[in-house]
C-alpha cells in the first residue's frame, strides 16, 4: 500500500548500531518504505555530501550532523528544505528549532570523560580536563578527532574557548591514542585498550554501561561540552516524501524515547522520560554550545588540532 | 611447390577485401587507454601545477618540501619502504630456498599456504593485528602478560615498528613467489658442477645459487619496497592513532574538508615519481642479469638434504606464516563470534548477534557486497580481454604505435593506488564524462590498476605460442578477428581464466583508489569495512572481513577448476 513511498537515505553520523535500530524501527512502522543508513563521522559527511553536490550528485534524503554548524551552513547555502514535523511545531523549545523550519535537534548529547572501572579506581578518576594533564595518564588516553567527528569539533571548540589551545597542547604531549569516531573512545575504553578517554560521545558511554562494560563517565568540574545534532531535509532529496515522512517519525515522542532507551541519547522533546540510573540532564554542568562560531571557525579549529596532534 | 598449395591462397585473395573490423577496434583499446590513463595523470600534473583560482604555480611543491606537515610523512614513507624491503628480503628468500631447494617436509603445503596469504587484503590484516597486538586489549599482549606478569606490551602494533611489521607480513609473500619460482627454474647441473669439482655445499651456494638468484632478489625486494610505498589502508589503521602519516595517508587527508586537490595532486608526484625510478631500476638491473638461466636444457634442481634440520625448517616456516595468516585469522574468528573483541570467545562471550548485525541490519552490506561483485566481475572481464587484444596487438604488431600501447598498459605499475584515485577524481568530476557517482569511475580505476599484471601474464602466454597457427589461419582466408577469436583465445583459454581470477582478487582487495572515488551509492566492501574501521565496529568488521575472503577464494578454487579442467583436455603443446 505503502510502496510508492519506496526508500529514503538518510546520512548520520550516530553510532551506526544505533542508527540500524533507528531505521528498523521506522521500516516496522511504515511497511515499504526501506531506510539505508550512510553513517560516517559528521565532518567526513558534510565533505561527503559537498563533493556530491559538487558534481550534481543527489544522494542524501534526510541528513543528521553532530556537528551543529553543519546545518547552518547548508541553510546559508539553500540545500534544505523547509519542513515542521508536527512534533518540532507544538512540543520543541525554540533553542532547539531553526525559526525558518530548515532543521531541528534529532538528538542531544555531551562529550564527556571516562574511565575503564577495570583499571582506574573511582577516587583515582580524573575529575577534571585539567587533570587528564597528569603525568600518570600518559599513554593511558584515547581521544577522538575533530577532523572527523562533528561531536568531537563541537566539544573543541568549546574546550578551547574555555581552557585555552595551550591545554590540548599539553594533552598532545600525553602520548594520546588518536581515533577518528566520537563513538570509538568508548569502545577503547571499554576493551580495555586505554584507562581514560579525554572526549566521546556520552550515550554509547551509557549504553556500553548498560550492557555491563567496565565504563564509567566523569562529568568534568570545568563543565562538559555540550553537543547537538540537528537534522533537516536536503533541498534535492530524491525522495522527498519518504524524507518528510522519516523525518516527522524521528522527531516524535516515539522515536526520541528509542534514542533515549536504546540509545542512550539526550532527547529535546519533553514528552521524553530519561533513562533511569542516568544522570539527569538539568544535574550535568554543561559548557555553551556555539555552532554559530563552529561555522565559521572549523578550519582554523582543525589546522591549530593538527599542529599539536600532527594527524 | 605443388599444385595443390595454390588453390587456398587463390581463395584467400577472394576474401582479402572484405572489412576487417580489427584496426578500429584497436584503435578504440588505445584510446580508452588513453582516457583511462593519460588524462587523469594530466589533470594531476596540472592541479599539481595550480593554485586555488587555477593559476600556474609552483608554491604546492614549495609547500611540499618545506613544511614539516609534508616533510615528515615523506621520510616517514621512505623509512617504511626501505625497512619493509630488507625485512621480506631476509625472510622469503630463505623461506623460498627452503621451499625450492631443500627437502623441507610440507614444502607444499607452505606454497598454498603463502599464496593464501596473498589473498588477505592488507587492510583486513592491519585491522586483525590491531585486535592481536594493540598494546593493552590486544590479545597477544594479555597473554603475554598473564603468561610473565609483565607490565609492558610485548608488540605494540600503533608504532612504526609495529606499521613496518604488519606491512612486512602482506609483501613478503611477492618476494617468496619471485625468489621461489628463480630458484624452481634455476638449472641444477651449475650446483652439481661445482660439486663436482669439489666445492662444499656453502661454497656452492655462495658463489653459484646466490649470484644467479641474486637479480630476482633484488628485483623482489624492489616489488616490496614500492609495495610498502604506496599502500594505503594499513597506515590509515595503524599509523593515525600513533599519531604519524605516511605520504599516502596525507594525501587522503588532504580529501578530507576543507579538500585541498591542489595540494594533494602534488604530494602524489614524488610518489609517482619515486615508483618510475625504482621500476627503471628494476628493469635495468633484471635486463642486465636475467640471463641466467637462457640456454639448452637442464635437469631438474638438486634437492639439498637437510638432515635433523628438516622439521625444524618446517617449523620455522609455518612460524613465519603465522604472523601473515594463522594469527590473524585466529583473531577475526575470535571477533566474529565474541561480544568483545578483546575476550577470548568462550561460552560467556560467544555470541552470534556480529552476523545478526552484518547481515541483518546493517543496510550497507547488501548494495556493497552487490557493487563489489558487480564491478570484480566486470572489471576481471573488461581487464583480461584488454590485455589480451593488447598483447596481442602488440606481440603481432597489428598497428603502427603498438609500442605505445605496451608502454601505457604498463604504466599504470608507476601508478599508486592512490595517485590514479585522485587522478580520476579530477579528471571525471568534470564535465563532458562526469563519472564520479557511478559505478564506472571505479571500474575505470580497477581495470587501470590491474591492467599491467594482467598484460604481463597474458603477454608470457603469447610468447609461448607460435604465430604459424594465426598465419596458417589468415592464409585459409579467415579476418583478423576470426583467428583471434578461433585460434588465439582458445589456446589462450587457461592463462586468460588465470589473469580473470588475478584481477578478481585485486579488486576485492583494492581500497586505496576506491577511498577517493566512492560515493553512498557506490560504496565497495573494502570502503565499507575502512569506514566501520573509524568507528571501531570491530565485530561487523571480522564478519565482513572473513566473508570477502570467503568469497575471493570461493571464486578463485571455481575458476582454476574449471581451467585446470580445460587445460587437462588442452593440447599438450601449443605452436608449430
Amino acid at each position: 500500500m505503502t510502496s510508492w513511498l519506496g526508500k529514503v537515505t538518510w546520512y548520520t553520523s550516530v553510532d551506526l548500531p544505533l542508527a540500524e535500530k533507528v531505521g528498523k524501527a521506522f521500516e516496522a512502522k511504515y511497511p515499504g518504505v526501506t531506510l539505508r543508513v550512510e553513517r560516517s563521522g559528521a565532518e567526513r559527511n558534510f565533505q561527503r555530501i559537498g563533493q556530491e553536490y559538487a558534481s550534481r550528485i543527489y544522494n542524501c534524503d534526510v541528513v543528521n550532523s553532530s556537528d551543529a554548524a553543519h546545518l547552518i551552513i547548508w541553510k546559508r547555502e539553500k540545500m534544505l528544505a523547509a519542513y515542521v514535523p508536527e512534533d518540532v511545531a507544538r512540543d520543541f523549545p525554540a533553542t532547539h528549532k531553526d525559526p525558518d523550519g530548515m532543521f531541528a535537534s534529532w538528538r542531544i548529547t555531551l562529550s564527556p570523560i571516562a574511565y575503564n572501572t577495570n583499571l582506574v579506581k573511582a577516587d583515582e578518576a580524573p575529575k577534571s580536563f585539567a587533570d587528564l594533564l597528569d603525568p600518570k595518564w600518559v599513554g593511558k588516553i584515547v581521544k577522538a578527532h575533530p577532523g572527523y567527528s562533528g561531536t568531537i569539533m563541537t566539544a573543541t571548540q568549546q574546550l578551547s574557548r574555555d581552557l585555552g589551545w595551550s591545554w590540548f597542547e599539553k594533552l598532545a604531549k600525553q602520548k594520546v591514542m588518536q581515533v577518528q569516531s566520537a563513538t570509538e573512545p568508548p569502545k577503547k575504553i571499554a576493551q580495555g585498550e586505554r584507562a581514560v578517554m579525554a572526549d566521546g560521545g556520552e550515550y554509547l558511554v551509557l549504553s556500553l554501561k548498560a550492557r555491563g562494560e567496565p565504563v564509567e563517565p566523569v562529568y568534568a568540574t570545568e563543565g562538559t561540552p555540550l553537543v547537538t545534532g540537528p537534522s533537516g531535509i536536503m533541498a534535492n532529496a530524491p525522495n522527498p516524501n519518504a524524507a518528510r515522512l522519516f523525518f516527522a517519525w524521528s522527531m516524535t515522542a516515539e522515536a526520541q524515547q528509542l534514542n533515549v532507551d536504546a540509545g542512550g541519547l539526550r532527547s529535546a522533546h519533553p514528552a521524553v522520560k530519561e533513562k533511569a540510573g542516568v544522570r539527569k540532564f538539568s544535574d550535568i554542568k554543561t559548557l555553551r554550545e556555539e555552532a554559530n562560531v563552529v561555522a565559521d571557525k572549523a578550519d582554523e579549529i582543525k589546522a591549530q588540532y593538527v599542529k599539536y596532534f600532527k594527524v | 611447390m605443388s599444385l595443390g598449395r595454390t588453390e587456398p591462397s587463390a581463395s584467400v585473395r577472394s576474401h582479402t577485401p572484405r572489412f576487417d573490423i580489427t584496426r578500429p577496434a584497436l584503435i578504440g583499446v588505445a584510446l580508452l587507454l588513453a582516457a583511462m590513463i593519460v588524462l587523469p595523470m594530466g589533470w594531476l600534473v596540472v592541479y599539481a601545477l595550480s593554485d586555488r583560482d587555477g593559476h600556474a604555480t609552483l608554491a604546492n611543491f614549495v609547500t611540499l618540501f618545506t613544511d614539516a606537515a609534508f616533510v615528515e610523512p615523506l621520510k616517514t614513507t621512505l623509512t617504511i619502504s626501505v625497512s619493509v624491503s630488507l625485512i621480506c628480503g631476509l625472510v622469503a628468500s630463505p623461506l623460498g630456498w627452503l621451499v625450492a631447494r631443500t627437502d623441507m617436509p610440507l614444502a607444499r603445503t607452505v606454497r598454498t599456504l603463502v599464496m593464501a596469504s596473498l589473498v588477505t587484503p592488507p587492510f583486513v590484516g592491519a585491522i586483525a593485528w590491531e585486535m592481536l597486538a594493540a598494546p593493552n586489549s590486544g590479545l597477544l599482549n594479555q597473554f603475554w602478560r598473564a603468561l610473565t606478569g609483565a607490565d609492558e606490551a610485548l608488540i605494540n602494533i600503533y608504532s612504526l615498528g609495529g606499521l613496518i611489521f604488519v606491512i612486512a607480513c602482506y609483501t613478503f609473500p611477492y618476494v617468496f613467489i619471485l625468489v621461489a619460482n628463480a630458484l624452481d627454474r634455476m638449472p641444477g647441473e651449475l650446483e652439481d658442477a661445482s660439486s663436482m669439482l669439489g666445492a662444499g655445499t656453502w661454497a656452492t651456494a655462495r658463489r653459484i645459487t646466490i649470484p644467479l638468484a641474486l637479480p630476482t632478489l633484488l628485483a623482489g625486494v624492489l616489488v616490496a619496497f614500492l609495495q610498502a610505498l604506496n599502500l594505503f589502508g594499513s597506515p590509515a589503521i595503524l599509523a593515525i592513532p600513533a599519531g604519524f602519516h605516511t605520504l599516502t595517508t596525507k594525501i587522503w587527508s588532504l580529501f578530507q574538508f576543507p579538500p585541498k586537490p591542489q595540494l594533494a595532486a602534488a604530494a602524489a608526484v614524488p610518489l609517482l615519481v619515486l615508483t618510475i625510478v625504482l621500476l627503471r631500476t628494476q628493469a635495468a638491473v633484471l635486463g642486465r642479469r636475467g640471463y641466467a638461466v637462457l640456454g639448452g636444457k637442464y635437469g631438474a634442481p638438486r634437492l639439498i638434504r637437510l638432515g635433523v634440520w628438516r622439521y625444524p625448517a618446517a617449523a620455522l616456516a609455518m612460524f613465519v606464516l603465522a604472523m601473515p595468516l594463522f594469527l590473524p585469522y585466529f583473531a577475526l574468528f575470535n571477533t566474529a563470534f565474541s561480544k568483545m573483541s578483546s575476550r577470548l570467545v568462550g561460552p560467556e562471550t560467544f555470541t552470534l548477534q556480529n552476523f545478526r548485525f552484518t547481515f541483518g541490519e546493517l543496510s550497507a552490506t547488501m548494495p556493497a557486497l552487490q557493487n563489489t561483485f558487480t564491478l570484480a566481475v566486470a572489471a576481471a572481464t573488461l581487464g583480461a580481454l584488454l590485455a589480451l587484444l593488447i598483447a596481442y596487438t602488440v606481440a603481432r604488431k597489428a598497428i603502427p604505435g603498438y609500442r605505445w600501447l605496451s608502454f601505457l598498459a604498463t604504466a599504470p605499475l608507476a601508478i599508486p593506488g592512490i595517485v590514479l584515485g585522485v587522478g580520476l577524481f579530477l579528471a571525471y568530476t568534470r564535465p563532458p564524462l562526469t563519472l564520479y557517482g557511478t559505478l564506472w569511475i571505479l571500474l575505470i580505476a580497477f581495470v587501470t590498476i590491474e591492467l599491467p599484471a594482467a598484460y604481463q601474464q597474458i603477454n608470457s602466454a603469447f610468447h609461448a605460442m607460435h604465430p604459424e597457427l594465426e598465419e596458417a589461419a589468415r592464409m585459409l582466408g579467415a579476418t583478423r578477428l576470426r583467428t583471434v577469436r578461433d585460434i588465439v583465445f582458445p589456446l589462450l583459454r587457461s592463462a586468460a581464466i588465470a589473469t580473470w581470477c588475478f584481477i578478481f582478487v585485486g579488486v576485492i582487495r583494492e581500497l586505496s583508489a576506491a577511498v577517493v572515488l566512492f560515493t553512498s551509492e557506490t560504496k565497495v566492501l573494502s570502503v565499507l569495512i575502512f569506514d566501520l574501521k573509524e568507528s571501531g565496529d570491530v565485530g561487523a568488521i571480522a564478519v565482513l572481513s572473513l566473508s570477502m575472503v570467503l568469497l575471493t577464494t570461493i571464486v578463485v578454487v571455481a575458476a582454476n577448476r574449471f581451467a585446470v579442467g580445460f587445460a587437462n583436455r588442452a593440447p599438450s603443446r601449443i605452436g608449430g
